[in-house]
């Protein structure tokens, strides 16, 4: 059985005019699998239906024997808790540690009032702990998000999300922010984090080449509709062209 | 387990010093709170009674006085209306000097800068309705004093606001100035006040809006206004008039803040 | 290269302060011709203004030297602190859920309505009106006071605190609902931090403003100093008029010490 399955996914912000067309996908096991699109083309829409940050027009979601598309409510947040989310401008709450960061991962699992007194888990402090070094920040754990910079950012955001344990990890465009050198050990971190947690991961991304190299699949949209759906190595010209459109710009 | 708790990391959230600054800090307010609510004095009677009486004016206020509006209120919000104007004017034309004085980088002299100091905090502690006090004293009953009221009493905040601005402004362009052979009074009109010119606006539009309401207590003194014809109304006892003149308070002072809503919006 | 720069900024500001459009210069000269009017009304005359600085002149003779033996100021202060510290207390207390009521990025249209129309009720009439008509409803006393300055308190903070909350960054709420956090750990964790500062900062000024006007609306016979004070004006006894003014600026100037010392902490 895959991990996340979705069938005849439809979003319209405006009546009629659907950013999202019909749009079914499974994903499976382990790995990463890299959407890639143009600008507007709802790969970052499909993302957020996925954890319902948006809500869906039409289809079904279904992870881990239920249907995300009919939550609300408290089992819409308990699935939320094993999905997590790594976002484009890292989305720290930048007045706050890095350290209580990485923990709010935990946040679905705790009463207000534990929260608000940061009375977590000793076994979670340790796990942050434990993450922070995997990610390369073992001394940052008392400053605060807005003093570091983007990359270190992205990897607490990368450590917050998978502070979460979840059963699944979303990143939008979790790269497009940072230069390139950091975008590759940002990849690196994600991956070999996913590797060694078990969490496959769908991952949003402008550059077709850290797709490529990163991904085990790659999914092309175009237009609202799945256009490309197979391995890396199966990105022909022809088929950019068809995902993105004219040609000139291959043209190096 | 036992490895593991050997690494165990201490995770807290404040250093020691900042948690004992922060439960003084409460410590002190929860104190503060507790000796005001054992000491004050307050009768319980009057306090359960409250609701009833509150009750019992509002009907009494029902219906409003609509009758009244032309020949008292009117004329007196009018007078209202001029008074915190002039008042605005006069504010920050004594504000803006004392706050140039007392910003630190514009007059590079202690003693200045704290004279002008105590000048800004001693304006704002007197109440308008003190100065109002003053000035009828002065200058007899009508909205000159209560004009002269307000403009001293706001004093405090433009100039504050005035100081504010100034100490953030950019060195660069006053240096630029200072390299090519400036006066200090040159300094401040090149320099300085291009660089507050969005704060004076906004320092203005606020100030306006805030003197609209306070030139509306003025008349319980006897400094003009629309508080003049309030204070008539409770005097005698006329609470469908006060219900009229409140709801006309109520009115102007949305309109006021809606046009200086308007006007930020644009200007700034 | 100090005096080029110096030329294009001069050029700039001259430029923009000689051509403004024509509705600007209309607007100014209406300003202008507006004030013109209002300061005739207001009934200046040389005549009174040279008798006004006359009295002006005897007051400030009167003033000294300010009487600070009488047993009257103590008790008048320590009531208008009374009525600061409760009136701020059970202000921000009412004020922070109205606040997140009325935040439109929060709470549904209607409910975010009515919470603005609350607080702009509170926010329109001067304390001491309130004062005054606290005092008709609860008596004479320092209960009128504290009923004066919790309104004003609910329409100061709850405005500026929800247009605090209403500016936050919506992506890092975002990411805290995304780990399926609750309704409150949203605001603890993604809300809270971003408007605390600022809630603070409000919070100070306003127990600063309510110091201020504790010591007023005992005019109108709602308790604290004001009520010391009016009556000294009223039987011309000026030393005390001079030594409560400067108890009460004595004060405030306290308070602002404190203010800094307390926003260094919470920073």
């Amino acid at each position: 059985m895959s991990t996340l399955s979705i069938k005849h996914l439809v979003k319209e912000y405006v009546p009629g005019k659907p950013v999202l067309k019909d749009i079914s996908l499974d994903i499976e096991g382990r790995g990463i699998t890299a959407i890639i699109g143009p600008s507007g083309t709802g790969k970052s829409t499909l993302i957020r239906c996925v954890n319902r940050l948006i809500n869906p027009t039409a289809g079904e979601i279904l992870f881990e024997g239920q249907d995300l598309a009919k939550l609300s409510g408290q089992p819409l947040r308990e699935a939320r808790r094993r999905i997590g989310m790594v976002f484009q401008e890292y989305n720290l709450v930048e007045r706050l540690t890095v350290m209580e960061n990485v923990l709010s991962g935990r946040l679905g699992y705790m009463n207000a009032w534990a929260a608000w007194r940061r009375k977590f888990d000793e076994a979670d402090i340790q796990k942050a702990f434990a993450l922070l070094k995997r990610v390369g920040l073992a001394d940052f754990a008392n400053r605060r998000a807005d003093e570091l910079s983007g990359g270190q950012r992205q990897r607490v955001g990368i450590a917050r999300a998978v502070m979460q344990s979840p059963g699944l990890l979303l990143a939008d465009e979790p790269t497009s922010s940072l230069d390139p050198k950091t975008s590759v050990e940002i990849m690196e971190v994600m991956r070999d984090l996913a590797a060694e947690n078990n969490i496959p991961v769908m991952i949003n991304i402008h550059q077709v080449d850290l797709g490529k190299r990163f991904a085990q699949r790659v999914i092309g949209m175009s237009g609202g509709l799945v256009v490309y759906d197979g391995t890396p190595d199966g990105l022909d010209s022809d088929i950019l062209k068809k995902i993105y459109g004219g040609q000139d710009w291959l043209a190096t | 387990m036992t490895s593991a708790s050997l690494e165990m990391q201490r995770w807290i959230r404040f250093t020691p010093l900042q948690r004992l600054a922060r439960f003084a800090v409460f410590f002190v307010m929860a104190a503060a709170v507790a000796w005001a609510l054992k000491t004050i004095e307050i009768i319980p009677e009057f306090l359960y009674d409250a609701p009833e009486q509150v009750v019992d004016m509002g009907s009494r206020m029902w219906p409003i006085d609509w009758e009244h509006f032309w020949p008292a209120v009117w004329p007196a919000l009018v007078e209202t209306m001029h008074m915190s104007a002039m008042a605005t004017i006069l504010g920050l034309m004594m504000g803006i000097p004392v706050g140039f004085l007392a910003a630190g980088n514009a007059t590079p002299f202690l003693w200045v800068n704290l004279i002008a100091k105590f000048i800004l905090v001693a304006t704002r502690s007197i109440s308008t309705l003190i100065w109002a006090l003053f000035f009828v004293a002065m200058f007899g009953p009508g909205p000159l004093a209560g004009a002269l009221a307000i403009a001293f009493h706001s004093i405090g905040f433009i100039g504050k606001m005035f100081s504010e601005a100034v100490e953030e402004s950019n060195r660069g362009s006053i240096e630029a100035l200072q390299a090519a052979g400036a006066t200090r009074m040159q300094q401040i009109i090149m320099g300085y006040w291009p660089q507050v010119l969005p704060t004076f606006w906004s320092v203005a539009l606020f100030r306006w809006d805030i003197n609209v309401r306070e030139s509306a207590v003025l008349g319980l003194v006897g400094a003009g206004g629309i508080g003049m014809a309030l204070n008539a109304a409770i005097d005698l006892i006329q609470w469908q008039r006060v219900a009229l003149i409140l709801l006309t308070i109520f009115i102007v002072v949305i309109l006021i803040e809606t046009i200086v809503t308007q006007i930020r919006k644009k200007v700034i | 290269m100090n005096v080029a720069s110096l030329a294009d900024k001069s050029i700039v500001t001259r430029a923009d302060f000689f051509a403004p459009s024509l509705g600007k210069r209309l607007a100014y000269v209406a300003v202008f011709v507006y004030l013109v009017y209002a300061a005739a009304t207001l009934g200046l005359s040389l005549d009174r203004i040279e008798k006004g600085v006359g009295y002006g002149v005897r007051f400030l003779a009167g003033f000294f030297p300010p009487n600070f033996t009488e047993t009257d100021i103590i008790p008048g202060l320590l009531e208008s602190l009374q009525i600061a510290f409760l009136s701020s207390l059970i202000g921000t207390a009412l004020a922070i859920p109205i606040a997140v009521l009325a935040a439109r990025n929060l709470m549904p249209v209607w409910v975010s309505w009515l919470a603005r129309l609350l607080i702009i009720f509170c926010r329109s009439f001067h304390p001491v009106i309130v004062a005054i008509i606290a005092v008709k409803a609860v008596g004479f006393g320092a209960l009128a006071g504290i009923i004066a300055l919790t309104f004003a308190s609910i329409g100061f903070v709850g405005k500026l605190l929800s247009e605090a909350i209403e500016e936050i960054s919506k992506k890092q709420i975002e990411a805290v609902r995304a780990t399926g956090a609750s309704f409150m750990n949203v605001i603890a964790y993604g809300v809270v931090p971003q408007v605390m500062n600022r809630f603070i900062g409000f919070v100070a000024y306003e127990t600063d403003s309510n110091l201020r006007n504790s010591t007023m609306v005992g005019v109108v016979g709602a308790g604290g100093i004001g009520g010391t004070l009016f009556s000294a004006f009223q039987r011309f006894d000026y030393n005390f008029v001079a030594g409560i003014i400067l108890c009460i600026i004595g004060l405030v100037m306290i308070g602002e010490v404190l203010q800094i010392y307390v926003k260094r902490v919470f920073r």
